[in-house]
Order: structure tokens, then C-alpha cells, then sequence
């Protein structure tokens, strides 16, 4: 029974096993955690260290800091603002565009299997 | 005969029978206590649970199975009998499993996320309703029958996409899902009077032994294949899935992704097996079709999802761009299959992705689900769905970011839950067909994970917000609801090869191989 569950999932051309990816994954951890304990622990709570530097602004309420959905990727939406703007063109939330495109979907369709 | 060869043998019946009943003793049931109401639906649901395993234990053991309404003899000339069939074979089986394990967690988590709505009586028999046509769909062996499930679940889905009717979006949302649900049906009619005038039978496997690829049995075709895909959200025709599953409850929303499977599953019903005889002819090659457009839908997914700011529509083109990869894989598949140069890779790659495609179809349906059940997780507590003013949460809602981040994880195809096993099957497979379909498809994976790492960059992290103070956890109900759809894909990603061997493997055999669900049938209508 236990075989069967540790059994590997064959892929075709590789094979995935999960269990040993864990098993991997906790060594990996395993080697950093004792890594990390090299580290100089120069860090002190309560003092400017902790204190983001925004460019000599004045900090926010917390509250205010939060970055909102719109405001993150901005840098690859606004590169492919030319796409997305195509995209948001054919999404209009009429029903009758939607049944449209069912049409074109079926005559391209109609043409594409006539043909065969 | 023992109670359990009993329930086995009768079991395809029962399987709509008892929910359908249920339906109808919902409303009797709740005038008497709310409660009592909640626990019927629940049984209701589990026993007809416990009987899609029974019967699917059975037919992936022995093949499939076939149940008659109507005269049981066989034809031996031309002659006409009343019936149905129901023909359950392991693909059935397999989408019945689903479907059944998403209705239950969502009558589960419906118990606390619905308590502070009215029309409740209403609100479970539509449940019970959609769960009888869904299973119905997957079950029947008689294409008309399957049309009458199809608008049963139209048309319970209709009224349940817009059962918050306070809010006019609902509504609207509800509108455009029954016309394009209507549409739908209709040409999957005429398809079916296409094919009945010609061949004088319904019974799909009747229907596959004669279909000779006529002009006329084209047309058919291509309207069933493009209706269902239709209902089945691929792009372009995939819109209203925004507006379906944005706007309906979130238990809703959850039974809508396995109802939009089963007319997936419709689409692969039509073109393995009704049309499985001539589809494998080498001049067809409509898997490339599906190649195409399960790419398509990928891609505009993924990139419709991450514009959105609202959770719900985010999560929903988040499912289009899944439905993708399903597409993807089987039209490899079928594009394998098609070829003859390939035909010896059929038991290899082409095989590998199908058997990737179907088991994305499960995994699929328990991600999104869960993703969709944070969602109405979040608006409970909150009332509020755009990102842009969520944040913060995770501090106040702990497990609810547990389930979260497992279902950001395995939607991702994140190593080792279980959106990871399919994909990689997927990956592999479509690398051989062509590579560049491959590095598109991880893309896509890539694209969805940043999708949901703004999720959880703006509803979960951040500081504290003091219009949210005052939330807390959701209801056990809700929080036992995620937790099972959790454990299962945990479950699955860590065994996947106990899942694939036994669930997906004759699933896929059974999709390919159209014979063994031919082979019984003498005919009827």
C-alpha cells in the first residue's frame, strides 16, 4: 500500500516524484538556515535601522504605505498597453458582442471543416 | 442480491434521482426548520457522493456501465424501442467524481456564507438542480437527453448567477448567461435534429457507429464542438465567464466551474467518440484548431487577469486561462492522433497529453474553486471585493491565507502541489508536438502566478487597515469547505501518481479508445 502512494509519477520523457522534491527542498533549507547563522547580526530593533528611507520625504502613516492592485506591474501593463488596449476594446459587456463572436467562431469554423 | 450490489447497480439512476428529489423536498423541508434544510442538502449531497464512487470504483474496474430507462432489448433489425441509456464509462466516472466533491464542499461552505441571505429555500433546490443536470450531462449516453441536462443546468445556474437580485450587476450578469446559455442550446438542438434526420437515433453510440462525416454531419460538428465550447468559456466566446463568476455567491461560482467543465467534456464526448470514428482521419485537423485556440485562451486569460482589480473577475479570468491548458493538451492529443506520421506517438506523447488535460480538469476545478472560495472568504468578512481596497488581511484572517496561498501555489503549477503534476505532463508533452507551445504555456503559468502574488500582495500583506479592524475569521462552515478542497490538492500534488494511475490513466484510455463505449449498444432512440 505504501508503495503505491510513494510510487513515482512517470511523465513520458521524466518522472516527477514530490516526496523527493520535499526531501530536497528541506536539505537546501537545512544548508542556508546553517548559512545564515554566519550572517553578522548587526541588526537593531528600535532604532533608525529600521526606519524606511523614502529620500529624505517624511514617512506615512502606515495605512497610507499600502501599495494598491492598480498600482502594481505598472511597468509591464503600460508596455503592453497596446495589447491590453485591443484586449479591453473586445470585452465590451454587451451580450450581442458576445453572441458575435460566437458567430465568427462558427463561420471560421463552418469555412475551416468544409474545406476538410 | 446484498444492499450494495443493490445501490451499484441501480446507481446511475440514483445518482439523479436522489438529488432530484431532494431538490423538490428542500423547500418543504426548510419551512420547517433552516437548519434541518442545511443538513438534508448536505446528506443529500454525500449520499449521492457515496454513490458516484461506488460507480466509479466499479467502472474503472470492469469498463463502463449501462443503465436502460425504457425497454431493455436489443435490436437485432430495424426496428424502434423506447429508451434512454445512461452509459457511464471512466471519463463519466472521472467528471461525475469532480463534480460531486465541488457540490458537496459548496453546500458545506453555502451553510455560514449564505445564513444572512433570504430565498434560501430557493437558493438549495437551484443547487441540488445544477448538480443533477451536471452529473446528467457527464452520465447520459443519449445526445438529446444530454441537451435536457444541458438547459436544466442553464437554466438553475441563471437563477442562482443572479440570486443576489438587490444587486443589479447580478442580474445583468444572470441575463447575459441565459442568453448566451439559450444560443448555446440551441444550436446543440439543431445539431441533434441535424443528425437524428439523418441516422434516425439519438444514442450516441448508435450515432458513432453510423456518422459517416456527410455535409451535414459537418455541420453538426461544428455547431455541437462550438456551442459547448462556448459554454465551456474558450476563448472568444469566454466573456460571460467573467460576468458569471464574478457576480454569482461564491459557493456558485464553485459548482459553475465543474457545470462549464461538463460542457468541456461535452466538446471531447463529441469529438472522441460521436465523431471518434472519422475524426482520426488524417485529412481532419481540428486538433490543431483546438492547439490554437486553447493558446489563445491562455494568454488573453492571463492577461485579462491581471488587469482586473476586482477579486472575483480576476479569479475568473483566471479559470479562462486554465480552461487553456485543457484545450491545449487535449487538441495535442487529438492533433497526435490525427496524423499519421504520429500515429505510433499516440501511446506515447499524445497519450501523456491527454492524460495531462484531464487531470488538469480536476485540478482546475479544486484550485479555482479554492481560490473562489478565499474570494467569498474575504467579501464575507469584508463586503468588499476590489483590490484596490483590500489589505492588510492576513493578520486577521489566518487560515483563510493558508488556503490562499495554497491555492495561489497550485493554480501556479508551483512544485508540489498538484496544478504542478498536470502541467508537467502538459509542459512535456506539447514540448514534442512543437516547443514553442510549450514556452508558451509556461509563460502563461508564470503570468498566473504573478496574478496571484498581487492578490496577495494587496488583500493580504501590507499594514493594518483601520476600516478592517474589526474583521475576524470566517464561520467554521466556510473555513471546513476550503479545508477539504485544500487537503485534496495537497493530497494530489504529493501523490499524484496514485491519482493519475487509478482516475486519470483510464479516463484518458477511455476518451481515445471510443469502441468499448460502442460496443454494447444495439440501438434505440
Amino acid at each position: 500500500m505504501l508503495e503505491e502512494f510513494i510510487k513515482t509519477l512517470l511523465t513520458g520523457n521524466g518522472f516527477w516524484n514530490p516526496l523527493v522534491w520535499i526531501l530536497g527542498f528541506i536539505v537546501i533549507f537545512l544548508v542556508v538556515y546553517i548559512l545564515r547563522g554566519y550572517g553578522n547580526a548587526s541588526y537593531k530593533k528600535g532604532t533608525s535601522q529600521t526606519q524606511s528611507f523614502l529620500s529624505g520625504n517624511p514617512e506615512y502613516e502606515k495605512q497610507f504605505m499600502h501599495i494598491k492592485a492598480s498600482n502594481l506591474y505598472w511597468g509591464w501593463t503600460n508596455a503592453m498597453k497596446w495589447i491590453i488596449d485591443i484586449l479591453k476594446k473586445m470585452h465590451t459587456g454587451n451580450v450581442s458582442d458576445y453572441v458575435l463572436w460566437f458567430v465568427i467562431v462558427l463561420g471560421v469554423l463552418f469555412i475551416f471543416v468544409g474545406l476538410m | 442480491m446484498s444492499i450494495m450490489d443493490f445501490l451499484l447497480l441501480q446507481s446511475p439512476a440514483l445518482i439523479i434521482a436522489i438529488p432530484l428529489l431532494g431538490a423538490f423536498l428542500t423547500p418543504v423541508i426548510g419551512r420547517i426548520s433552516d437548519k434541518g434544510r442545511n443538513i438534508f442538502v448536505i446528506l443529500i449531497l454525500a449520499f449521492t457522493a457515496f454513490l458516484v464512487f461506488i460507480l466509479a470504483m466499479h467502472v474503472f474496474e470492469t469498463g463502463p456501465m449501462t443503465y436502460v430507462f425504457g425497454s431493455t432489448k436489443n435490436l437485432v433489425s430495424n426496428q424502434t424501442v423506447i429508451r434512454i441509456l445512461f452509459e457511464v464509462d471512466a471519463l463519466s466516472a472521472f467528471m461525475a467524481i469532480i463534480g460531486i466533491i465541488i457540490a458537496f464542499a459548496a453546500a458545506i461552505y453555502s451553510w455560514s456564507f449564505m445564513k444572512e441571505e433570504t430565498g434560501l429555500d430557493k437558493y438549495y433546490t437551484l443547487m441540488l438542480l445544477m448538480v443533477v443536470g451536471m452529473l446528467g450531462m457527464v452520465m447520459t449516453g443519449d445526445l438529446f437527453n444530454f441537451f435536457v441536462f444541458l438547459e436544466i443546468t442553464s437554466i438553475a445556474s441563471c437563477a442562482l448567477i443572479a440570486f443576489r437580485t438587490n444587486k443589479g450587476n447580478a442580474v445583468a450578469a444572470g441575463f447575459k448567461y441565459i442568453v448566451i446559455s439559450t444560443i448555446g442550446a440551441l444550436f446543440v438542438l439543431m445539431a441533434i435534429a441535424i443528425l437524428y434526420g439523418q441516422y434516425d437515433a439519438l444514442n450516441i453510440a448508435k450515432l458513432a457507429q453510423s456518422i459517416t462525416f456527410s455535409f451535414a454531419d459537418k455541420i453538426a460538428l461544428v455547431l455541437l464542438v462550438v456551442a459547448l465550447a462556448m459554454k465551456g468559456g474558450i476563448v472568444p466566446m469566454h466573456m460571460w465567464v467573467a460576468d458569471a463568476y464574478g457576480r454569482a455567491p461564491a459557493s456558485i461560482s464553485l459548482i459553475l466551474i465543474a457545470a462549464t467543465q461538463a460542457s468541456l467534456y461535452g466538446v471531447f464526448r463529441v469529438l472522441f467518440t460521436l465523431y471518434g470514428d472519422v475524426i482520426t482521419l488524417p485529412s481532419i485537423s481540428l486538433g490543431w484548431v483546438m492547439v490554437i485556440l486553447g493558446l489563445l485562451t491562455m494568454l488573453i486569460g492571463v492577461i485579462m487577469a491581471l488587469i482586473q482589480t476586482d477579486l472575483k473577475r480576476l479569479i475568473a479570468y483566471g479559470a479562462v486561462a486554465e480552461l487553456g491548458y485543457i484545450f491545449l493538451a487535449v487538441g495535442t492529443g487529438l492533433t497526435v492522433l490525427t496524423t499519421p506520421e504520429n500515429a505510433a506517438n499516440i501511446a506515447g506523447y499524445g497519450f501523456e497529453a491527454m492524460k495531462g488535460g484531464i487531470f488538469h480538469i480536476f485540478n482546475d476545478i479544486l484550485d479555482i474553486g479554492l481560490l473562489f472560495m478565499v474570494a467569498g472568504a474575504l467579501y464575507f468578512a469584508t463586503k468588499e471585493s476590489s483590490l484596490n481596497k483590500l489589505g492588510g488581511l492576513a493578520r486577521n484572517m489566518k487560515y483563510t491565507t493558508v488556503f490562499f496561498v495554497i491555492g495561489l501555489l497550485a493554480v501556479s503549477g508551483i512544485p508540489p502541489l498538484n496544478g504542478f503534476s498536470s502541467k508537467l505532463l502538459i509542459y512535456e508533452s506539447i514540448f514534442q508536438l512543437n516547443p514553442i507551445l510549450s514556452i508558451i504555456a509556461i509563460l502563461a503559468s508564470i503570468m498566473l502566478l504573478a496574478i496571484f502574488v498581487k492578490v496577495f500582495q494587496s488583500a493580504f500583506l501590507g499594514p493594518a487597515l483601520p476600516q478592517f479592524s474589526h474583521v475576524r475569521e470566517v464561520p467554521k462552515s466556510m473555513l471546513i469547505a476550503m479545508g477539504i478542497i485544500a487537503a485534496l490538492i495537497v493530497f494530489i500534488g504529493l501523490f499524484p501518481d496514485i491519482f493519475v494511475t487509478n482516475v486519470v490513466e483510464p479516463a484518458a484510455n477511455a476518451l481515445i479508445n471510443n469502441k468499448e463505449y460502442v460496443q454494447w449498444l444495439t440501438g434505440g432512440i
